[in-house]
């Protein structure tokens, strides 16, 4: 185990930032960081970096523990801050040197080299930081967070504010780094969590309240199935409906109305039965698998799908 | 240490800020010492560098907070310091690494006044005819004068994370440092009996101390201490941040 996270708590005053967390990694997992906003994702984050210090609780990073041997734990640590910050009046690779030295990276020539060209900044390489577009800041970030090859790779956010082809290029490097490396990131994009994870942790409120590898998290509300029906009018009850056999929840938004049903095979007939009896006209009907983000909306706000 | 030593001196040289501190010193030394009939030394009739010693102190006292206000505001109103902070550095190696460059750059700004050293010694009748030793002392004294400053300057910048604070209350305290206690000793509290005491607090106490040619161990005792102490806060701040 690379990571291992033994019950951390970080307290900011009065306020509970991340309550009693555990969680392990281990090399070659890619694990994705899933909450809304303010659920303690970076806070949790930027404890493993030792910039903030749990109020209690450890964790270890290959196996140096993050209070007693921070330097250890720095060094084999791979870290892009949510905000990303740079200096904004250096020159990329003159940035890139900085870091190679903080690092004491021996021939940071070749390795500032290689960095580059994995990260696609050849043609913005002598380009000041601060002219450069978000999406290339965001690589450079990404090349100081890899340029002394470490062993934890820890990204808050690594994809927010860039475009379709930016992206794809990001998830390569991560999908790349993730094949020997542990990599922990956090994203709002649940596409991108489904696509490129092997396991989510999904926190709420500083609660840790899932960790599941993607299938079986998607195997928790399996045989679960949206119908969403769109009537002509908006002149109807929801009643009849709940009355279907295997109709769990239905949730009447205007003329449009989202049920929730066992089996998608079984409720349609049903649905359709219910309103010709109601004498409702169905305009279009159309069921939908859950994926991540209903999960995710149904494991942090308990709400009505 | 030495990579963030690099890096605060590069970014002073490749911004405008070093050119600019070592440019505002001369200039305004220069002017004083050489034009300002009422303080210029071709009209004082004595070859000294007392201008130097005296105008020094003052535009270092601006100078110098506008220096390290950067040092620690700019690196949090940023969030820079995380970036820092999560690589494999000591705190101490962050501080001393700033410190040193603040140091060097004060000593950039102070090594070009030797030519006004050498006009004046070629001015003097006899050639030469001044007093080196007092002014070796003064060079001396100015340089932990600046020093000093630097301390100051760099623990009212840990304290905030906007620079006009940090420019602001750097400079009140290099000023309370430098002048404040020799006018509070002068106040009725503290007469006969505590005035000697709470005049040597002072930065002023000592640097005239030095700038007569003595160099005394109490005065660069003093100076060390002043550095250490304002440091060794500025690392409890830095540590505190967690």
């Amino acid at each position: 185990m690379s990571i291992v996270v033994n019950g951390i708590t970080k307290i900011f005053g009065t306020q509970t930032a991340v309550n009693n967390v555990s969680f392990s990694a281990k090399p070659g997992e890619i694990v994705g960081f899933l909450g809304p906003n303010g659920a303690g994702k970076s806070t949790t984050m930027k404890m493993l970096c030792c910039y903030l210090e749990p109020s209690s609780g450890t964790a270890e990073v290959e196996g140096f523990d993050i209070l007693k041997n921070p330097l250890e734990v720095r060094k084999n640590i791979g870290y892009l801050p949510e905000q990303n910050p740079l200096y904004d009046d250096m020159y990329v690779r003159e940035y890139l040197g900085f870091v190679a030295g903080l690092h004491k990276i021996k021939n940071p020539e070749k390795r500032i080299d290689e960095v580059i060209h994995t990260t696609g900044l050849e043609k913005e390489q002598h380009k000041i930081i601060g002219t450069l577009s978000k999406g290339y800041k965001q690589r450079v970030g990404l090349a100081q967070a890899i340029i002394h090859d470490p062993k934890v790779l820890i990204l808050d956010e690594p994809t927010s504010g860039l475009d379709m082809n930016q992206l794809v290029g990001i998830r390569q490097l991560i999908r790349e780094m993730g094949k020997e490396k542990t990599v922990i990131f956090s994203s709002h994009i649940m596409q991108e969590i489904q696509a490129l994870c092997h396991r989510v942790l999904i926190i709420n409120d500083g609660v840790l309240i899932a960790d599941d590898s993607i299938a079986d998290l998607q195997a928790r509300v399996s045989g679960q199935t949206k119908v969403v029906v769109v009537f002509a009018d908006d002149k109807f009850s929801k009643d009849p409906f709940l009355n279907v056999p295997g109709v769990i929840s239905a949730l009447k938004e205007g003329s449009r109305l989202t049920i929730l049903g066992k089996d998608a095979i079984d409720i349609k007939p049903g649905v359709f039965k219910a309103a010709v009896d109601a004498g409702l006209t169905i305009v279009e009907m159309k069921s939908e698998l859950m994926n991540m983000e209903s999960i995710f909306r149904q494991l942090t706000q308990n709400q009505e799908i | 240490m030495i990579s963030i030593f690099y890096k605060e001196i590069h970014s002073f040289l490749s911004s405008l800020i070093g050119y600019v501190v070592i440019a505002v010193f001369l200039v305004s030394v220069g002017i004083f010492m050489w034009i300002f009939s009422d303080t210029s030394v071709l009209d004082y009739r004595f070859a000294t560098l007392d201008q130097l010693f005296s105008i020094g102190p003052l535009v270092f006292l601006f100078l110098i907070p506008a220096i390290t206000m950067r040092s620690f505001a700019e690196e949090k109103n940023k969030g820079t310091i995380e970036f820092l902070f999560t690589k494999p550095l000591k705190i101490t190696d962050i501080l001393l690494g700033k410190y040193l460059a603040n140091v060097a750059l004060v000593l950039f700004s102070l090594l070009p006044t030797l030519v006004y050293y050498y006009s004046v010694y070629q001015l003097g009748a006899p050639k030469g005819n001044l007093d080196t030793g007092a002014i070796v002392g003064s060079y001396i004294g100015l340089f932990f004068l600046g020093a000093g400053f630097v301390a100051l300057g760099m623990f009212a910048s840990v304290l905030t994370d906007n620079q006009i604070i940090a420019f602001i209350s750097g400079a009140f305290m290099c000023f309370f440092f430098h002048w404040a206690f020799t006018y509070l000793s002068r106040l009725p509290v503290f007469a006969a009996k505590y005035d000697l005491f709470v005049q040597k607090l002072g930065i002023n106490y000592h640097y005239t101390s030095i700038s007569k040619g003595v160099i005394d161990s109490r005065d660069i005792l003093y100076f060390l201490s002043l550095i250490f102490i304002f440091l060794w806060l500025t690392y409890l701040q830095l540590e505190k941040k967690k």
